[in-house]
């Protein structure tokens, strides 16, 4: 966890200059005002300051868990946009991680108990469609069947429990097949261990047999990648928040990014270096959970 | 293997009642009187004194009133909450009346106190409102915004009694009465500003769920950031008796397919636009649907006239007169748009401008000749910028091709996201830029304003010491038709002179539900909500 403070600064640091070199500023707007009310808002804001005064007061601010205003929405902190968006990104993503994981070790265990047949093609078949259609083509598809002809689903919004079902699906589709190739993989190496041709041979049930002992082990690889997956899902719903109208905090992120909101970029880029490294920790004690091996080096 | 069967039947049954097409917002609303409309964007904030886009507008207009009011046919100037005025013969002196009944949506008695309190907060050195400087015509406001004064009583803006507003002008100002309806002459709540900071401190939160207090029709009862702003009839309004809906609920949706498809949907009744290439689809399909009434705005193309070869007037001519405008509006716009000759649209207030530069190619080559560029030999290398959209990239392909074709010359395109592109243009690093231009108020000087020399918005860098004197002499001409003269002289000279190309006018392109009654064209596309209503279709 100590890596944090270094990475958080780098970035931070980075990000702090890099915004303020893209052309035109928080205030450049298409009706131009007259100069003073601009330095109004340069000195409310101490934009008029030296930069590395406005680097450093950002930093001391940062150390008290300010992240300052936003210069998009005025009379909102950047603190508040986080609280407000952040439980909406993490209810999609929780969604969308759990229908991936469900279908695609679903999937992946059914595909690898027959390999290279029918039953093995079909689910990877679709797993192979999942990964190369982008949800920018599956959002809108779903929404033209289950939305526009036969009328169960709202077409945008995040108001009643039923708007969650298609951007879940067009979110966690890609990871779905993801995970249902990789479980399908693991499987297929783990099956003729001979380990489980013992357990086999001690005569317990098929179930017990897959879930117990070779799902397990076959986890592993899910595992790890579900660390990057879900920092992915939760960084990358942009898209999925686009089409589907959902106040998460990915659209803000690339709004915030148009209108050269520094201080809200700068804040959701802390915020996501946060749960980049959060995820990953998470996932470390986990796998160590799952395999003694790793116990045992650490 | 009866269970087998059981659950099976179960799980059918769960998915058939479960997923039976539902009950729209839409039809929901029609038969509550609840109105889904989006805005188009996430509004910066709901103050109406120190935002300036159109999102925050269509929103502050169903949460605030001002003096003067919009009626939904009519583009004069109608009571709002002044129930009457009186104009002095000079034209200098406003005098409101205000109604005795009007009040906050708190229940507070709305006086002419908070009027004054309002412009105070407004004219607030501090506060930085960007459309102060529109009021400038009132006495000392100048002088106030920029601290030049510090005592508000020598601002023109006066309590007469708690009914009795008079404002005291410069100038005679024929359109004080259509400024007055801006939203930045909305009155603002004194004591709510006060519980949330100082008169002048920007962005409290004094405009938050829970903190809103304004005068108009509706208020607002939550505000979530990017989801929705829900707003309902407010029961203190003077006029609560003629508001027929009990909510408007305001969406967020930027992206015009995605709005296109919620409209279909059935979750809105009003969209902000129509993606273009739907257009087509609607006007054969379903014409009840879209509305294609003219705005009060004009696309054009701006010249850098800072630098060769368009610093000298005949190739910023020829460019102009081997355009055809007409191609652009049929084959590209789509929507009924009138190709621009001028920059004021037609019958702005009355003002329709007689200047026009016409499409003559042979002129054109004429023209570049003269100016050193026979059949566009030796003419340097420039670019069109404009900002990302495909509707842009398709007029400035059109126009590259037809300056090829008239003028022999070679322009290149050049797409830059809207920040950059509107840096570029502010700092004169661009040749051609596409440029538009929607009005504040309808009056012909909200465009012709815009190309005095240094103002702020002319990006073409152009200077002309008549037009000055003359869009000067129109500011406190008092007679309407003598007025519109020198708005005519001046934009003949902006014609002749060409720094900018319009293209043409803007066209309003809503897609609106059948249900939706009483909503009227408006050139700047504002809807007074008290008169709107829902009513299905039989």
């Amino acid at each position: 966890m100590l890596e944090l403070i270094p990475v958080l600064l780098i970035s931070i640091t980075i990000v702090f200059f890099m915004v303020r070199l893209a052309p035109g500023g928080p205030f450049t707007s298409e009706k131009s005002f007259p100069a003073e009310a601009i330095e109004r808002l340069n000195q409310h804001y101490g934009l008029d300051k030296p930069i590395l005064v406005q680097y450093g007061n950002y930093l001391l601010n940062l150390l008290k868990g300010d992240l300052g205003p936003s210069f998009q929405y005025p009379s909102r902190t950047v603190n508040d946009i986080i609280k407000e968006t952040f439980p909406v990104s993490l209810e999609l993503g929780a969604l969308a991680m759990l229908f991936a994981l469900s279908i695609g070790l679903l999937a992946g265990i059914v595909a690898s108990l027959k390999p290279n047949t029918l039953q093995d093609h079909m689910p990877m078949g679709l797993a192979m469609t999942g990964i190369c259609m982008p949800s920018f083509v599956l959002g809108p598809l779903l929404i033209l069947v289950f939305g526009l002809w036969l009328g169960w689903f709202n077409a945008s919004g995040w108001e009643l429990p039923s708007d969650r079902v298609l951007p879940v699906i067009t979110l966690g589709a890609a990871y779905a097949a993801y995970i249902s190739r990789l479980t399908r993989g693991s499987m297929l190496e783990i099956l003729p261990a001979d380990y489980i041709r013992t357990a086999r041979a001690k005569g317990l049930s098929e179930a017990t047999v897959i879930f117990k002992h070779t799902l397990k082990n076959a986890l592993l690889p899910v595992v790890s990648y579900l660390g990057p997956a879900t920092a992915g899902i939760l960084t990358g719903s942009f898209v999925v928040e686009t089409i589907f109208n959902i106040p998460g905090m990915g659209r803000m992120f690339v709004l915030a990014a148009f209108n050269r909101d520094y201080t809200l970029i700068l804040g959701l880029v802390v915020f996501f270096s946060l749960l980049v490294v959060v995820f990953n920790a998470v996932v470390d004690i986990l796998l160590g959970l799952l395999n003694p091996k790793l116990r045992m080096h650490a | 293997m009866m269970l087998k069967k059981i659950t099976s039947l179960a799980c059918t049954l769960l998915l058939i009642s479960g997923c039976s097409r539902r009950e729209t917002p839409v039809q929901i609303g029609n038969r509550e009187q609840i109105l889904h409309r989006n805005a188009g964007s996430e509004p910066k904030d709901l103050d109406p004194q120190t935002t300036t886009g159109g999102v925050e507008s269509l929103i502050q207009d169903a949460l605030f009133e001002g003096l003067v009011a919009w009626e939904p046919d009519d583009t004069d100037p109608h009571p709002g909450v002044a129930e009457r005025w009186d104009i002095s013969d000079d034209g200098t002196v406003y005098t409101f009346y205000l109604r005795p009944n009007a009040r906050w949506s708190n229940g507070d008695m709305l006086t002419t106190h908070d009027f004054v309190f309002s412009y105070q907060r407004l004219f607030s050195p501090a506060l930085g409102a960007p459309y102060a400087y529109m009021h400038y015509v009132i006495k000392n406001a100048e002088e106030y915004t920029k601290g030049d004064i510090t005592d508000f009583s020598q601002v023109g803006v006066k309590a007469l009694d708690d009914h009795t507003l008079q404002f005291t002008l410069k100038a005679p100002t024929p359109y004080f009465l259509r400024l007055v309806r801006d939203r930045s002459a909305y009155p603002v709540h004194p004591a709510t500003i006060l519980k949330f900071g100082k008169i002048d401190e920007p962005n409290t939160k004094w405009t938050h769920t829970g903190n809103l207090v304004g005068n108009g029709p509706f208020m607002l009862e939550y505000w979530q950031t990017n989801r929705k702003i829900k707003t309902v009839k407010n029961p203190y309004y003077w006029d609560a008796k003629t508001v027929r809906l009990k909510e408007i609920h305001f969406y967020p949706i930027e992206d015009v397919t995605a709005e296109e498809r919620a409209f279909r949907t059935g979750q809105l009744h009003i969209t902000k636009e129509t993606p273009s290439e739907r257009i087509q689809f609607y006007r054969q399909n379903h014409p009840d649907l879209i509305r294609l009434d003219p705005l009060l705005g004009t696309y054009f193309y701006e010249l850098n006239t800072t630098k060769p070869p368009l610093d000298d007037v005949r190739v910023r001519q020829a460019l102009a007169m081997a355009l055809d405008r007409e191609q652009i509006v049929k084959h590209i716009c789509k929507a009924g748009e009138p190709a621009a000759y001028n920059l004021t649209p037609p019958d702005t207030a009355g003002y329709t401008s007689r200047a026009k530069i016409e499409y003559d190619p042979a002129k054109a080559r004429k023209l570049l000749a003269e100016a050193g560029y026979p059949n566009g030999k030796g003419f340097p290398k420039m670019e069109i910028l404009y900002n990302t959209h495909k509707a842009h990239m398709g007029i400035a392909e059109v126009i590259q091709q037809q300056w090829k074709e008239a003028l022999n010359i070679d322009v290149e395109l050049l797409n830059m996201e809207w920040k950059t592109y509107l840096a570029m243009k502010q700092e004169h690093k661009y040749d051609i830029a596409r440029a538009s231009w929607i009005g504040d108020y309808i009056d012909p000087s909200t465009f012709l304003e815009m190309y005095i020399t240094g103002g702020g918005n002319n990006n073409a860098g152009w200077s002309n010491k008549n037009y000055d004197a003359l869009i000067q002499a129109a500011g406190s001409e008092m007679d309407q038709v003598k007025r519109f003269e020198l708005f005519q002289q001046a934009e003949e000279i902006l014609m002749m002179e060409a720094p900018i190309i319009p293209i043409y006018y803007y066209h309003n392109k809503a897609l609106v539900q059948s249900s939706v009654k009483n909503w009227m064209p408006n050139p700047l596309d504002r809807h007074p909500y008290k008169y709107v209503y829902l009513e299905a279709d039989e």
